[in-house]
C-alpha cells in the first residue's frame, strides 16, 4: 500500500478534510500544490482509496487527467475493489512512450488481470525503453518460454548493431531456466 | 545566459530543437496551445493536444532539462468553428492542471463575434481559475484588433498586470504599454519582429514588463531567437543582468502569478541515452 509518512502537518490536514468529502475529484487534479508535488502520487492514491470509485469514474479521471494524474490512478488499481474493468487504462499506459506510466501500469494489477500476450510486451517494452524490470510485479511468476524467446531475439538485434545488451535480458533469461542462453557478439 | 521562452510550440518542433535550446541556455519555457497549421474537425481533437501538452512534451522537454508549463485555450482561429467551441466546456477540468500556468493563446484572428465570445469567455475562465492570460494581437489588422482586445479587458474582471499582450511591433507597442498589460515580442526569422528592432524597442521603452519570445512553431521560426536577442542585447551595451531580467525574471514574475509555477530539481526521468526518445545506445559505446 502508497502511503506517505512525509506529509507535512498542513498538507495532512488538507487531504484529510478533502478526502472522500464532496468535490474530492478536484482535489485530486489540485493535489500537488497541497502536499507538494512529490507526495502527490500517494495523496492522490490515498484519496481514490477512501473514494473508491468505480471503474467508469477511474476512467474519466484517466482520460482527462495530466501524466501525473494518470500515474495515480495506475497505481491505485491493486488497492482498489476492481475486477479486470479497468484494464483499458492499463493496455492504454502501455501504448504510451512515457517511462513513468509504462512503470506504473505494470504494477500488481497488471500482473493480476492482464492478457499473457500484452504482458510479455510489455515486459520487453521495459527492456527496450530503459524501465527496470525490477519494478514489474509478478515477474518471475509469470515469465515463461515465449517472453525468454522474445528478450533472446532483442539481445541479438542488439549484439548484431554492436550495441551493448541490458542486463535486464540476463535477469529475464535466469527465471526460465530450460531456455538457451543468450549468445555474445 | 539562464533562458525562460514564455511563448514556444514545441509539439511542432524535434527532440533536436530542445536539446539546441538547452545548450543555448533555455532551461525553461512555457507552450500555448494552438491550431496544428490545418484546421481541426472536433472538440476531441483539442483534449489530444492539450494532454500532449501536460504530458509528452513535458517528459519530452525533462530529457533534456528544460522545465515545461503550459497554457491552454480556444484558439481565436478555431473559436470561429462550431465543431471546435465545445471544448470550452472542458477547460475548467483543464484549467486546474499542475503545469498550467496561463489561458492561452487567446485574442483575434478575423475579428469576428465568435471571437468576441471566445474572448470574454476565457478571460473570465482565467481570473476564475487564478490565472493569467496570454493575448496574441491578430496577424491582419492588428492596431484595430488590440484596440478591440483592450476594450474586451476592460469589460473583464482580469486586471491588465494580469495579462500580456504578446506579438506586438512598433506599430502597436505603444498603445499596448499604456494599457498596463505586460509587452510580449516574438522574434521570427523573416515576419514579425527580429533581435535588432526588438532591441530598439527595449531601448527606447525599458525593460518592465517586457518578454521576448521566439514562438516557434511548424512554420519557418526559430527556437533559438531568444539567445539571439540576448546577445544582440550585450552587442548593444546592455548589461547581464539586463538580458537575464528580460529573458528570466520578467517571465517569472508573469507566469509566477500563476502560483504554480515550479522551477526547481524537475523530476527527471533516471535515463537518458536508453528511454524512447533517445532510443538506444550509441552504436560501439
Amino acid at each position: 500500500m502508497l502511503t506517505d509518512p512525509d506529509l507535512t502537518p498542513e498538507g495532512r490536514a488538507w487531504l484529510d478534510g478533502v478526502a472522500g468529502a464532496e468535490g474530492w475529484e478536484t482535489a485530486f487534479t489540485a493535489a500537488g500544490r497541497h502536499v507538494g508535488r512529490d507526495h502527490a502520487d500517494a495523496a492522490r492514491v490515498e484519496l481514490l482509496r477512501v473514494a473508491r470509485p468505480d471503474a467508469e469514474t477511474l476512467t474519466r479521471l484517466y482520460q482527462r487527467g495530466d501524466a501525473a494524474e494518470r500515474r495515480a490512478v495506475l497505481l491505485a488499481l491493486p488497492e482498489l475493489p476492481l475486477g479486470p474493468e479497468a484494464l483499458p487504462l492499463v493496455e492504454d499506459a502501455l501504448r504510451a512512450n512515457d517511462a513513468r506510466l509504462i512503470a506504473a501500469a505494470l504494477g500488481p494489477y497488471a500482473a493480476r488481470h492482464l492478457d499473457q500476450h500484452l504482458w510479455r510486451h510489455a515486459v520487453l517494452k521495459c527492456v527496450f525503453i530503459g524501465v527496470p524490470i525490477h519494478e514489474v510485479a509478478g515477474l518471475a511468476d509469470r515469465a515463461d518460454i515465449e517472453l525468454a524467446r522474445m528478450a533472446r531475439d532483442f539481445a541479438a538485434e542488439r549484439a548484431a548493431a554492436g550495441r551493448p545488451v541490458p542486463d535486464d535480458v540476463r535477469h529475464i533469461l535466469s527465471l526460465v531456466p530450460d531456455f538457451p542462453p543468450v549468445q555474445e557478439a | 545566459m539562464r533562458i525562460f521562452d514564455p511563448h514556444i510550440h514545441m509539439s511542432s518542433r524535434t527532440t533536436d530543437d530542445y536539446e539546441r535550446m538547452r545548450a543555448s541556455g533555455v532551461t525553461a519555457l512555457v507552450e500555448p496551445s494552438f491550431w496544428l497549421g490545418q484546421p481541426r474537425t472536433s472538440a476531441a481533437s483539442f483534449v489530444d493536444h492539450f494532454d500532449a501538452l501536460l504530458g509528452w512534451e513535458p517528459y519530452r522537454a525533462a530529457q533534456y532539462g528544460i522545465a515545461h508549463h503550459c497554457a491552454l485555450a480556444l484558439n481565436p482561429k478555431e473559436a470561429n468553428d462550431p465543431r471546435c467551441t465545445p471544448i470550452l466546456k472542458e477547460l475548467p477540468r483543464y484549467l486546474e492542471k499542475d503545469s498550467v500556468v496561463a489561458v492561452g493563446e487567446i485574442g483575434y484572428d478575423s475579428i469576428t463575434p465568435a471571437e468576441d465570445e471566445a474572448l470574454a469567455a476565457q478571460l473570465e475562465l482565467a481570473a476564475r481559475h487564478g490565472l493569467p492570460a496570454l493575448v496574441h494581437t491578430p496577424h491582419r489588422d492588428k492596431l484595430a484588433g488590440l484596440e478591440r482586445t483592450l476594450a474586451v479587458l476592460a469589460e473583464s474582471e482580469l486586471p491588465p498586470e494580469r495579462v500580456v499582450l504578446d506579438h506586438l511591433n512598433e506599430t502597436t507597442v505603444d498603445r499596448a504599454a499604456d494599457s498596463g498589460c505586460w509587452l510580449a515580442f516574438s522574434v521570427y526569422p523573416d515576419t514579425k519582429m527580429d533581435e535588432a528592432r526588438t532591441v530598439a524597442v527595449l531601448r527606447r521603452l525599458g525593460l518592465d514588463r517586457m518578454l521576448v519570445n521566439s514562438a516557434a512553431d511548424w512554420g519557418k521560426s526559430d527556437p533559438l531567437k531568444t539567445r539571439k536577442v540576448g546577445d544582440a542585447m550585450l552587442a548593444a551595451g546592455f548589461g547581464e543582468d539586463d538580458v537575464d531580467r528580460v529573458l528570466w525574471r520578467n517571465p517569472v514574475e508573469f507566469y509566477g502569478l500563476s502560483g504554480r509555477l515550479d522551477l526547481g530539481e524537475r523530476e527527471r526521468p533516471e535515463l537518458f541515452e536508453g528511454n524512447s526518445i533517445a532510443r538506444g545506445a550509441p552504436a560501439g559505446r
